[in-house]
């Protein structure tokens, strides 16, 4: 069967982008999976119309969660927060294509509920926000 | 091949109504018919009735057919013919087809697979005597506590403990642990006192030390490990000698590298400072020829679901004169004498530490499980094992960029692989395996103070037992290098 460590997966973990910190986040997060000991930090630095100027991940692990981590900053950089937030588990995993296991989706998903929290964070958290991101 | 020798002896003993276990099976059942109790039913067959024996009955003299006991642990420890694509038939989970690929189970440290006996037993449980046990007077009643303590001689035999009255069921390994922990640790470690581990623990045989530590002010020692995964005997000499060390608490096999502790050594030499062990035989005792007498361990721990049994059912042993002078663990219904307002009285080990309704058919479940590894014989299975594991050693070592962690030497561990490939991790390495069919670990394997001292996060983990075949070994080779060429290793 085909494997779903295509050529752009292998790609964004040997080399990935955004990789790093900043100095002056406005948003930042952190979470880890107990599971497979995958660790994910967001930093966002945002502009004053609330516009991702600069992205940075930061962590280890596998494959899956750090190429989609990676994947992710590219996707927030120029977006606004509003947008930031409507970002849907489906727009990461088409980003990384193929089917997932079910305990897989949690690596590939880490680094969008690490970036969530830290925009709800920052905008201020609710039960609903809460709940989406229990979901993910 | 050894084993295709003894395969095709197989074909041959098979046949023969005189094999040492159709005699021992025939002299057993003449002998329990001058039992005082039920008659056997004439129209059932003797594979669908359950036992028809009482807790007691197993006085040494009277074991299935044997003279003795001991007899009883030879025959299941020794060796007999070996048949690798006969015992896969009695696995149907064997012939499940995972994406496009027949299943190669690899996975058999965390749990094995059940044979079609354990299977059919625990239904025949629920559809024909399932009942309560030591209470009913009436004949399933009956019938379920005979089978429930049958499943308890068998366990004896099967580790050559004195009596059944030394096997105690718990839920697993875990449990067994912390009861230790909970009754004799509570009782006998106080301030200041120690306990002696080792660096290759499972969480299983730390944290419950670490909570009894914590609460009574005692302190944990670890024994470390040698770069190939083999325990420092210096630092155990040492430990011991400093004086104040009131168990000794170790792993008969690492769940990770596979390593088998001297741990007979260790146990002479504890005590003779009059210290007690604990021995953590869940990677043992499904694999080898285990003998508690021979050990002379204080307590040891394992799971059902590791030697072919149910979920949720385990063993604890320990020595009489130690369970005696325990404390109840839980309190409840079976485990008592006598119950008055405000104090109550204990029923003798092992019921002192049974409360309330155990888990019946998985006792019953892994007595047939018993009889099936026995059937296959200890010694067999350790020697099948371990020619897996050392072609798998061999073939796995020629995949480019593996590194095997652990012993060295293959003879020196049991069928447990532990790798790292490149920078491919090993979540991902188990997923590339899975996509053709190969289920193994990947993790941490509940071991994180292990993955910190050899320097990793986690491992790739391959286990073999009873049915693995060299065959699953090259397939799981092949798809290593599959991995390699997607890496681009």
């Amino acid at each position: 069967m085909s494997s779903i460590y295509s050529e752009i997966i292998l790609d964004y973990y040997r080399y990935p982008r955004n990789k790093g910190s900043l100095s002056h986040p406005q948003i930042q997060a952190s979470d880890s999976n107990p599971l497979c000991g995958d660790i994910v930090e967001m930093q966002l630095e945002l502009d004053e119309k609330n516009t991702v100027k600069d992205v940075k991940f930061n962590g280890q692990g596998c494959a899956i969660s750090q190429a989609s981590a990676s994947m992710l900053t590219e996707l927030v950089k120029g977006k606004t927060v509003d947008d930031v937030r409507k970002i849907s588990k489906e727009d990461v995993l088409s980003l990384i294509g193929g089917q997932l296991t079910a305990v897989r989706l949690k690596c590939a998903l880490l680094s969008l509920k690490v970036l969530k929290t830290g925009v709800y964070n920052y905008i201020g958290s609710t039960d609903a926000t809460n709940e989406e991101l229990s979901g993910l | 091949m050894s084993r295709q020798r003894w395969a095709a002896a197989s074909n041959s003993t098979s046949q023969k109504a005189t094999s040492p276990a159709a005699a021992a099976t025939a002299s057993y059942r003449k002998a329990r018919n001058k039992q005082p109790g039920p008659a056997v039913p004439k129209n059932t067959t003797p594979t669908t009735k359950p036992p028809l024996t009482f807790p007691g009955q197993f006085a040494q003299s009277t074991v299935r057919g044997y003279a003795t006991q001991k007899q009883a642990t030879t025959y299941i420890h020794e060796k007999k013919p070996y048949d690798v694509e006969k015992i896969r038939n009695d696995f149907p989970i064997l012939k499940r087809i995972i994406n496009g690929k027949p299943l190669a189970y690899l996975d058999s440290a965390a749990t094995t697979q059940k044979p079609q006996d354990v299977i059919d037993e625990l239904t025949r449980f629920y559809n024909e005597y399932n009942a309560n046990v030591h209470r009913g007077v009436y004949k399933i009643s009956e019938e379920a506590t005979a089978a429930y303590e049958e499943a308890r001689a068998k366990i004896a035999r099967l580790i050559n403990a004195n009596s059944p009255n030394e096997i105690i069921f718990v839920r697993g390994t875990t449990e067994a642990i912390n009861l230790v922990a909970q009754s004799w640790g509570r009782t006998n470690i106080g301030l200041g006192d120690g306990i002696i581990l080792t660096e290759m623990e499972h969480h299983s045989n730390i944290v419950p030390w670490q909570l009894l530590a914590k609460e009574r002010g005692a302190h944990l020692k670890y024994v470390g490990l040698t770069d190939d995964g083999h325990l420092v005997h210096e630092d155990f000499r040492q430990h011991l000698e400093s004086g104040g060390i009131k168990l000794v608490t170790m792993t008969h096999v690492s769940n990770v590298l596979g390593t088998i502790n001297p741990v007979r050594e260790y146990i002479r030499e504890a005590h003779k400072q009059g210290c007690p062990v604990l021995v953590d035989a869940a990677q043992s005792v499904p694999h080898m020829p285990v003998d508690v007498q021979d050990l002379d361990c204080d307590f040891l721990a394992f799971s059902g679901h590791k030697v072919c049994g149910p979920t949720g059912i385990g063993i604890l042993y320990a020595k009489k004169s130690i369970l005696q002078a325990m404390p109840p663990f839980h309190g409840g219904g079976e485990m008592i004498r006598e119950v008055h307002l405000y104090e109550s009285t204990w029923k003798d080990p092992p019921y002192k530490f049974e409360a309330g309704t155990t888990n019946i058919a998985g006792a019953i479940g892994l007595g047939k499980a018993v009889d099936y590894v026995s059937g296959l014989g200890l010694r067999n299975i350790q020697e099948h094992e371990q020619e897996l594991t050392e072609y798998a050693h061999d073939r796995l070592g020629k995949v480019k960029g593996i590194r095997i962690y652990g012993p060295e030497n293959p003879r020196t561990k049991s069928g447990v692989i532990s790798f790292n490939m490149g920078d491919v991790h090993a979540h991902d390495m188990a997923t590339l395996l899975d996509e053709d069919g190969i289920a193994v670990r990947s993790g941490h394997h509940c071991a994180q103070p292990l993955m910190e001292r050899l320097g990793v996060s986690s491992t790739t983990r391959a286990s073999v037992y009873v049915y693995n075949t060299e065959d699953e070994i090259d397939r799981l080779a092949e798809s290593l290098e599959r991995a390699g060429r997607i890496f681009k290793l």
